[in-house]
């Protein structure tokens, strides 16, 4: 019997969906021409980035013509910011954020900040939530963008975007979501919600890494990042990853589903086993994050007395992949910034831990998480000088 | 990242957990970078140290490290403890990643501190050229401020990511 295997770091990537690679393996030497070409090669490639753009657009409510391509994420989230940037120059230099935003916004951020910008960074409460009413205070007259994720990558936590974006609306300020961890797994309309630009990335659910889109909605200019042969509307040069979209597409489409059948409650349902569990099992844990406004497949806690890495490698040994944001897994000695910003003190930001779920998750597989983590949190403990083994 | 042996000493820790008639106690590091090392030595009349134990809360290196100088230092005399660096650790457990070289530096600190304890049980002070325990936090190079002024740090929280500061998505 091979041992058991249990991927609980579905925040970090996803396995690509059979279906999508399926329906990605033609496009890498079967329909191989460039979509801007105008020959039948061409034609059938063109014709199959056109499609994934409608199934991408499909999933989040939005027209075709508003979603750009581009390679990842984070890529995605430097075209929102500095594209609108420098397109909005001459009405005013200043950004709104977030402390607990993902690096590819926040770096940007702070890199316009050295180039003539201006910034604030919003706090977030114990929870991880931003409010809209300070996000109104620090609204200035030569604010034009403010970016606040969907959801965070580290804690799970959902961030109340229809208020924020509203509130930048009434004030004629640009509104940028990060999505990358929301988008697929949480239903998401933008004819319904106040966002003007939304960030995804195809790999966080179940699609091809290095794809990633950028919602704009109509009407917005963005100034080019990449310039070159003018593709995807002029805004993001470069001949199109024809495979990767299409893999993006039939992942887009794949999720719809899902969102539309109800099977993302099962994966909630496995996540509070999960957590439950857990503070059953373990004294003194605590849960980080909101404990509802969170993502269905998110669970993330601080283990006191313990520092992260130790939990990762031992759990890694039992065939549990889980992620850490302790110092020691980064390679600097501050532990994560997005737990520092709860409020959260050092010695016990060192001690998270963080298990993401995935579709394929199952009864079993939370079963043995919980038979491995607590023995693995009692011997760590055993050796800490701060846990008092008499307790 | 980890050399099997630092698999190994983290895995199964050898000399972990408190030792009762410990005679000196070395306590080093700081849990804001997330690396606290505590030595239990029972030295004898003649400075041999007999038993050793340690409790660390830390990464995986940092627990290694501790594991390796308690089977290093075990049944040496003061002076051969003292004459093991930084270097000897990280080299017995098959070297170690640039960024947790640190943590042997602890474990060096580590039999320092303890060593000073116990001369300061006997004479009342530490001997020339020891640093008292808890005074220093050289291991991490000082970027968590150190001793008595992480607390001034503390008031003062940063509100911005550090530059160098990478975690996974």
């Amino acid at each position: 019997m091979t041992p058991r295997k249990v991927y609980l770091d579905n925040s970090a990537t996803t396995q690509v969906d059979r279906k999508v690679l399926e329906a990605m393996l033609p496009y890498f030497s079967e329909e191989y021409g460039n979509p801007n070409s105008l020959h039948a090669w061409g034609r059938e490639a063109r014709k199959g980035v056109d499609n994934a753009r409608s199934q991408v657009a499909q999933l989040i409510g939005a027209e075709p013509k508003e979603v750009i391509f581009t390679g990842g994420g984070s890529e995605a989230d430097n075209l929102a910011i500095k594209g609108a940037a420098w397109a909005l120059k001459d009405k005013g230099k200043h950004i709104i954020t977030s402390s607990i935003e993902h690096h590819a916004l926040l770096d940007t951020v702070k890199w316009l900040g050295k180039n003539g910008y201006d910034y604030t960074v919003l706090p977030v409460d114990e929870t991880g939530m931003a409010d809209p009413k300070e996000l109104e205070a620090a609204i200035r007259p030569d604010t034009i963008l403010t970016s606040i994720m969907y959801a965070n990558n580290e804690i799970g936590t959902i961030e109340p975007v229809a208020e924020l974006g509203e509130v930048c609306r009434r004030h004629g300020v640009l509104f940028h979501t990060d999505g990358v961890q929301a988008t697929g797994h949480i239903k998401i309309d933008v004819k319904e919600l106040p966002i003007d630009m939304m960030t995804m990335a195809a790999h966080k659910m179940y699609g091809p890494k290095g794809v990633g889109a950028l919602y704009v909605r109509k009407g917005i200019k963005l100034i080019p990042v990449i310039h070159g042969g003018g593709q995807e509307f002029g805004v993001r040069s470069g001949t199109e990853n024809t495979p990767g979209l299409i893999g993006f597409g039939m992942a887009a489409e794949l999720a719809a589903n899902r969102l539309a059948s109800g099977e993302i409650d099962n994966e909630i349902r496995l996540r509070d086993r999960l957590i439950g569990g857990l503070t059953e099992r373990i004294p003194e844990i605590t849960l980080t994050g909101h404990r509802t406004k969170r993502l269905p497949y998110h669970a993330s806690i601080c283990v006191k007395y313990v520092e992260g890495e130790g939990m990762l490698l031992l759990m890694d040994a039992a065939g549990i992949g889980v992620s850490s944001g302790s110092a020691c897994t980064s390679g600097s000695l501050e532990p994560s910034y997005v737990l520092l910003a709860l409020g959260l003190d050092h010695p016990t930001a060192h001690g998270s831990v963080r298990m993401t779920l995935s579709k394929d998750t199952n009864d079993e597989d939370i079963d043995y998480v919980l038979e491995k983590f607590p023995p693995i949190v009692e011997k760590l403990r055993y050796l800490s000088p701060f846990y008092k083994k008499n307790q | 990242m980890y050399s099997e042996k630092v698999v190994d000493y983290f895995m199964n820790p050898r000399n972990a957990g408190k030792l009762e008639d410990a005679n000196a106690i070395g306590e080093v590091g700081n849990p804001k970078c997330g690396d606290v090392m505590k030595i239990y030595l029972k030295i004898n009349d003649k400075e041999i140290i007999e038993d050793i134990k340690f409790e660390t809360f830390g990464c995986a290196a940092a627990i290694a490290t501790s594991s390796m100088i308690t089977e290093m230092v075990k049944g040496k005399t003061i002076t051969e403890a003292l004459s093991i660096n930084n270097k000897d650790v990280a080299e017995a457990l098959g070297g170690l990643p640039p960024a947790k070289l640190h943590c042997s530096l602890l474990a060096q600190e580590g039999i320092e501190a303890a060593v000073a304890d116990y001369f300061i049980r006997k004479t009342g002070r530490a001997p020339e050229g020891f640093r008292p325990a808890h005074s220093t936090c050289t291991a991490c190079g000082g970027s968590c401020g150190g001793g008595a002024a992480v607390q001034a740090k503390e008031e003062e929280e940063e509100k911005f990511v550090s530059e160098d500061h990478r975690v996974a998505e």
